[in-house]
């Protein structure tokens, strides 16, 4: 029996900051402590509260269960509340995640393919090593008649 | 670099399968030393899990790169864990030698 793959929580994309400074007279004086919300929090709040998708949507997008997405969801607005009244700074880091690959589309022999490696940028493709590929939407068009809509 | 593909026999005659965890049988190739493998899938009668179950096997083989006719959401986030590629080829006709062929350019 081969261990069981452990499923990761899906973010869309890392962050675009790194964390939040406070500034003010009180800022970071009375104690240097930082305030670390991890990526899937941060995650679930983007989710809930900028996207504003109902805990139900949220879950399915991170591939968690109701509850656990429940979870992430009141451990980040604690630890986002903490940083608020007592003046720490946050920083979003770590955390089981993994992030959602972008999808190509080769022209040449019209194939589909992700890039696992977000660093870098794709170039050719990795089937014929052609270099006409673009930026392909593969959720919306290629999966629309799949399991996108169980649970 | 060592790249699966599903195939729906055992020669190089046979074509790519369009079905991910159902396919009848696993290619295995392997880039740098040209070496070839048919496996049979050993999954292929599971109702459910033969996803899961196809991925932990190309998993515990190395797999860099998978080319299939498609990918369900599930496979698609487990092997982004994973970070496989994966390379969908909605072809049925492409025969596994004219694949090998486009993988050496
Ligand atoms: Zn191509």
């Amino acid at each position: 029996m081969s261990p069981r793959i452990k499923v990761l929580r899906k973010v869309s994309n890392p962050p675009v900051i790194k964390g939040f400074k406070p500034y003010g007279q009180e800022s970071g004086k009375k104690n240097s402590e930082i305030v670390n919300l991890l990526y899937e929090e941060y995650e679930a709040i983007r989710l809930s509260d900028y996207d504003m998708l109902n805990h139900h949507q949220a879950s399915v997008m991170m591939g968690v269960s109701r509850p656990t997405f429940t979870r992430i969801y009141a451990s980040a607005l604690h630890k986002t509340a903490k940083a608020f009244v007592e003046g720490k700074q946050i920083s979003i880091e770590g955390g089981k995640v993994y992030f959602d690959s972008e999808w190509y589309h080769c022209e040449k022999c019209v194939c589909y393919f992700n890039n696992p490696e977000k660093e870098k940028p794709v170039e050719n493709c990795p089937l014929c090593n052609s270099e006409r590929v673009d930026k392909f939407d593969y959720e919306n068009t290629v999966e629309s008649n799949t399991d996108t809509k169980h649970k | 670099m060592k790249v699966a593909i599903t195939s729906t026999g055992n020669s190089l005659e046979s074509t790519i399968d369009p079905r991910f965890g159902q396919c009848a049988y696993f290619f295995i190739y392997d880039i740098q030393n040209k070496a070839m493998e048919f496996i049979p899938n050993p999954n292929i009668d599971a109702d459910q899990g033969a996803g899961p179950a196809t991925v932990q096997f190309f998993a515990s083989r190395n797999i860099n790169k998978i080319i299939s006719g498609e990918f369900g959401m599930k496979i698609k986030s487990l092997l982004d864990c994973l970070r496989i590629q994966m390379i969908v080829l909605k072809n049925p006709e492409k025969k596994i030698k004219e694949i090998i062929d486009m993988l050496n350019h």
